[in-house]
């Protein structure tokens, strides 16, 4: 057997497979339709200091190989979060990892000050690139200068795994990946969706009530690539890879294109066990291609360095 | 809640463009109640991506029944699966009617494909001995579809079938015909109908279901996708998969 735990800084994963934040609810949401402790950890949804009731309909619209959405960060608020869905994620063996939005600096500071207090959870992911809200989200995660000032207050407040959540939206995320990793973050997770629109043209408007929204899916899988290599290249903290991860196949490419880890998003939404299926097709990928370590895998892509063009870009 | 591969029995168009899905799926239909929804995946790849949700049209003995429109990629396979396919099906879904409770006649009031979850209901309603009226709205009279109903009414767009017109306004001139003993209204349709309807139950006093039909990626609320404004409560929206899709008229904002 292959050995298949990875390691985030101090968090230690016993496989390299996640759900997303935002694609699984607090972690607890579907007991009857997978089993949460064969996969190496839940992000759980984005938690705001305040409840959100997030943004009016239509929040959802299926697209070519993908799905925009505009949820708006509706979540419960990390009050009611401690009190009534850590106490169950607790008994789960499985990484319990926060993702916490907020519209300010304070903000992120006080929900991951709250968490802190409590036992139970394992790291933090900090959500600086939610494309659906108008304050915080992706005004954020697009000012290089904002980005590492976050992370530098955060790490200021713990010593637990810090994760700070990109969104492909910039030119280089490369920029913003150094500048968290000399703020001290343990790793980057990337990507968050690309700001797509759909339109009803029979009735002449967006089908989306904000317009716009985040698109995810396989369609946006070869853009993920592209910025997790990216990412790879230059900085040395570990990578969570996201983006329309549906197979283990998918899954194996990431970790080829520098990620430790995965994160399993839209998939959750048409098979709630695609992630466990995933965990342990990643085992079997492993033994089938004597490969004794699933870290053998991480940045293991073979590319030709002689060829300029690649270089220009990255 | 379950997930699981079912045996599609047969798949024919029962009107126009209005088709008839029977799966065998055993452990479903030992549980399912009327209003409740399957979420399915059309093909075993990611073209469609999300699952198709259909409220359960029909019960019998081992097989569900879900009725659909061909609109688009998801459908046209559905309309063809062969007999002996496997689909992956989760499910039930959903809450369901309130068919019990202190009421004597159950009115019917569906808009198009709304008929969806009818003939479950008036399966239920049969069994819990109320009395049962039908109003069906198409918008002619190839739409029609009554099987599994009782005492139906029909209303259509161009008047090529029955009261010329919608449904809701066939229900209203019925009301003031005669009114009904003790009636509760049970109803899915389009959004405009049920808004209207809705406006007439308040008119009347009569209490009234509303199964909501809303865009949604995955259908047991975790992606939080499809909410419904609501009022009385501390909440501006619920999740139309997983608190519905039968909602309380008075308790909705459509």
């Amino acid at each position: 057997m292959a050995e298949l735990g990875v390691r985030v800084g101090p968090l230690e994963l016993k496989n390299p497979v996640l759900v997303a934040s935002g694609t699984f609810g607090y972690g607890n949401d579907c007991p009857e339709l997978s089993d949460v402790n064969l996969i190496g950890g839940i992000v759980t949804k984005s938690l705001s200091m305040n409840p959100r009731d997030g943004n009016p309909p239509d929040r959802i619209v299926e697209t070519a190989g993908g799905m925009l959405n505009s949820i708006g960060l509706a979540n419960i608020g990390v009050h009611d979060f401690i009190a009534n869905k850590l106490p169950e994620l607790r008994r789960f063996d499985t990484a319990i990892v926060a993702n916490i939005a907020a519209s300010s600096v304070d903000e992120y500071c006080g929900v991951l000050s709250l968490l802190e207090e409590q036992g139970g959870i394992h790291g933090y992911e900090i959500n600086v690139s939610c494309p659906n809200v108008k304050e915080g989200g992706l005004s954020f995660g697009t000012n290089p200068s904002m980005t590492a000032e976050i992370t530098r207050r955060l790490r200021s407040l713990t010593k637990k795994c810090l994760i700070i959540k990109l969104t492909p939206n910039v030119a280089h995320v490369s920029e913003f990946a150094r500048a968290v990793a000399d703020e001290g973050a343990d790793g980057v997770s990337l990507i968050n969706t690309v700001v797509g629109m759909a339109i009803d043209h029979r009735k002449r408007t967006p089908i989306l009530s904000t317009v716009t929204g985040g698109l995810s899916g396989p369609a946006i899988k070869p853009i993920a690539l592209a910025k997790v290599y990216e990412a790879a290249q230059a900085v040395k903290i570990p990578i969570m890879g996201i983006g329309g991860i549906m197979t283990t196949e998918d899954a194996v490419e990431f970790l080829l294109a520098g990620a430790t880890a995965v994160q399993i998003g839209t998939a959750n939404f048409i098979d709630p066990s695609a992630s466990m299926k995933i965990a342990r097709g990643l085992g079997e990928y492993c033994d089938s291609n004597n490969i004794p370590r699933v870290t053998d895998l991480v940045g293991a892509l073979k590319v030709r360095t002689d060829i300029s063009l690649i270089h220009s870009w990255l | 809640m379950r997930q699981g591969f079912y045996r599609v029995e047969s798949v024919r168009e029962i009107a126009g463009n209005i088709h008839l899905l029977s799966l065998h799926a055993p452990e479903i239909a030992s549980s399912v109640r009327a209003g409740q929804f399957l979420n399915i995946k059309t093909r075993d790849y990611f073209l469609p991506l999300l699952r198709r949700p259909f409220s359960v049209y029909h019960r019998e003995g081992d097989s569900l029944r879900i009725i659909f429109n061909v609109v688009g990629l998801g459908t046209r396979i559905l309309a063809s699966a062969p007999p002996g396919d496997q689909l992956d099906v989760i499910g039930p879904l959903g809450n369901a009617f309130g068919v019990r409770g202190e009421y004597d006649e159950a009115v019917l009031v569906a808009g198009g494909l709304g008929i969806a979850p009818m003939p479950m209901l008036t399966a239920e309603l049969k069994s819990a001995r109320k009395k049962i009226h039908t109003f069906l709205g198409a918008r002619n009279a190839s739409q029609i579809v009554r099987e599994h109903m009782e005492d139906v009414s029909v209303a259509t767009d161009d008047g090529s079938a029955g009261f010329r017109g919608t449904v809701v306004e066939l229900l209203r001139g019925r009301l003031r015909q005669a009114p009904y003993a003790r009636p509760k209204i049970f109803a899915c349709g389009p959004t405009p109908m049920l808004r209207a309807l809705a406006v007439l139950a308040e008119e009347v006093n009569i209490p009234c279901e509303l199964s909501l039909e809303s865009p949604m990626a995955c259908g047991i609320g975790i992606c939080q996708g499809c909410p419904v404004e609501v009022t009385g409560g501390p909440r501006k929206y619920a999740l139309v998969c997983r608190e519905g899709t039968v909602f309380d008229s008075k308790l909705v904002v459509l």
